[in-house]
């Protein structure tokens, strides 16, 4: 489908509505729809209206605080893929790091200074037999515990529809070309398990500390979706 | 205890609850096919129960099976050995006969 | 007997046609990110609702709702309904207090919860 991140539907960007048509204050209605909207749109709208007087609900209730919400924000966006590529480069430098982080996960993370918390992480080592990419077809599982938030296209229905069944022309939009004769493997996320992808070390990075090999590392990579490179 | 051990081959239910209202974590595109197990994650609450809101005990023994990609597409295009690994709960799966590549 | 039910649920859409993906990414808004945080807590912590309710409730919407939603629309949405069905609030209280709310912003816009930013 076409998300149309940029469609902002009407203009209700800054515009303010001194004519009160409320349109947006109505659950959703498919004779008055907003052909995917934006998920970043600052107008008043039935489910934003819904998420203060929820979150505003459970706080009258006793039952969460505005600062657990705050401390739950802060907490995810402390995870990033910058977590990822610290684990990757050490995996990198650090032969009996690699075993250990392919054969216990959580304890192996958990030295380079990450909880992933209650995740039960699967690392999926590239080689140059098999490459693999991750997806969700069912809905959005992510390794968000050390990764973060999933990014827009890994929700949509283009890659949740078509990864499975061509990945490699959906790799190919990635601008990742896989060999002929090089296994692709799909890993599709449907129950309690998440997976992190240990993308190959590029060559001519003979030498290269940690810190730099961790700044080649990005989200992508470890998605599946693209290779790193220098 | 789990049933299956990694390598046997197994066959995924063709049969389904009406999804919604049910909540099922077996994707369609994999029904009636048969993999090998690649390994045994360990046992997890029913996903089918917890939806609406019951415990999902007992644990039930949940694998990843290996499918084929040829096995699953009859027009894939790519590798003979592209595979896709999906996770499936133990009462979604029987036994399956028959050699590596023969399916439905 | 032989079941045959040969629909797929509209979530279920591994291997069907697709369009080209779009690579656009938006940073999350600050409600966005508090829907996220607050299902978080329920689940985890206060065990109000499993991830499996979650998804059901997702994959409940009707088709063109769960296309036209934004993503986390779908998840208010669904993290609502389980509260009701709880009875964690009553759908009068969440009336009530979705009229208090709307009447904070009268020209129609929350610019607290636009793009970015912390909290």
């Amino acid at each position: 489908m076409s998300t149309g991140h940029d469609d902002q539907g009407h203009d209700h960007g800054h515009h303010h509505h001194h004519d009160h048509d409320h349109d947006h204050l109505h659950p959703y209605d498919p004779e008055h729809h907003h052909p995917h909207r934006a998920d970043q749109d600052d107008s008043m709208t039935y489910y934003r209206l819904m998420e203060e007087a929820v979150r505003e609900l459970m706080i009258d209730k006793g039952l969460v605080t505005a600062d657990d919400i705050r401390a739950e924000i802060e907490a995810m966006d402390a995870r990033s893929p910058a977590n990822g590529a610290l684990v990757v480069a050490r995996a990198w430098t650090d032969p009996e790091f690699k075993k250990r982080l392919i054969a216990s996960p959580k304890e192996a993370i958990a030295e380079v200074g990450h909880d992933i918390g209650p995740m039960k992480l699967i690392v999926l080592e590239n080689t140059p037999e098999v490459h693999n990419v991750v997806v969700c077809t069912l809905c959005s599982c992510y390794p968000r515990w050390i990764l973060g938030i999933p990014p827009d296209w890994y929700k949509s229905r283009s890659y949740r529809s078509r990864v499975v069944r061509e990945p490699r022309a959906v790799l190919r939009e990635f601008g990742t070309e896989i060999a002929d004769n090089r296994e692709v493997r799909v890993h599709d996320s449907t129950a309690d398990m998440r997976y992190f992808v240990l993308p190959m070390r590029p060559a001519g990075t003979d030498g290269m500390s940690e810190e730099a090999l961790a700044a080649l590392v990005h989200r992508d990579s470890m998605i599946g979706v693209t290779e790193v490179t220098v | 205890m789990a049933r299956f051990a990694v390598g046997d081959r197994v066959r995924v239910h063709k049969q389904f609850p009406p999804t919604p209202p049910s909540h099922i974590r077996t994707p369609y595109y994999v029904r009636g096919h048969a993999g090998v197990v690649e390994r045994i994650c360990g046992a997890f609450r029913n996903p089918e129960e917890l939806a609406f809101g019951r415990d999902g005990a007992p644990e039930i023994p949940l694998y990843r099976v290996r499918f084929r990609q040829k096995d699953l597409w009859s027009d894939y295009e790519g590798h003979e050995d592209d595979k896709i690994d999906i996770e499936i709960f133990e009462f979604w799966l029987d036994q399956a006969e028959g050699s590596e590549g023969e399916t439905a | 007997m032989e079941r045959d039910f040969t629909a797929r649920g509209h979530h279920d859409m591994g291997g069907l046609p697709a369009g080209e993906i779009n690579r656009d990414e938006h940073d999350y808004a600050l409600w966005e990110k508090r829907v996220d945080a607050l299902m978080m807590i329920c689940t985890n912590r206060l065990k109000l609702m499993t991830v499996d309710q979650l998804r059901k409730g997702i994959e409940a919407l009707p088709p063109s709702a769960y296309d036209d939603m934004t993503y986390y629309e779908r998840w208010i949405s669904s993290v609502t309904n389980t509260l009701l069905e709880r009875g964690v609030f009553t759908a009068d209280e969440l009336g009530a207090k979705m009229e208090e709310v709307r009447a904070r912003y009268p020209d129609g816009v929350m610019p607290e919860g636009s793009a970015g930013g912390g909290c």
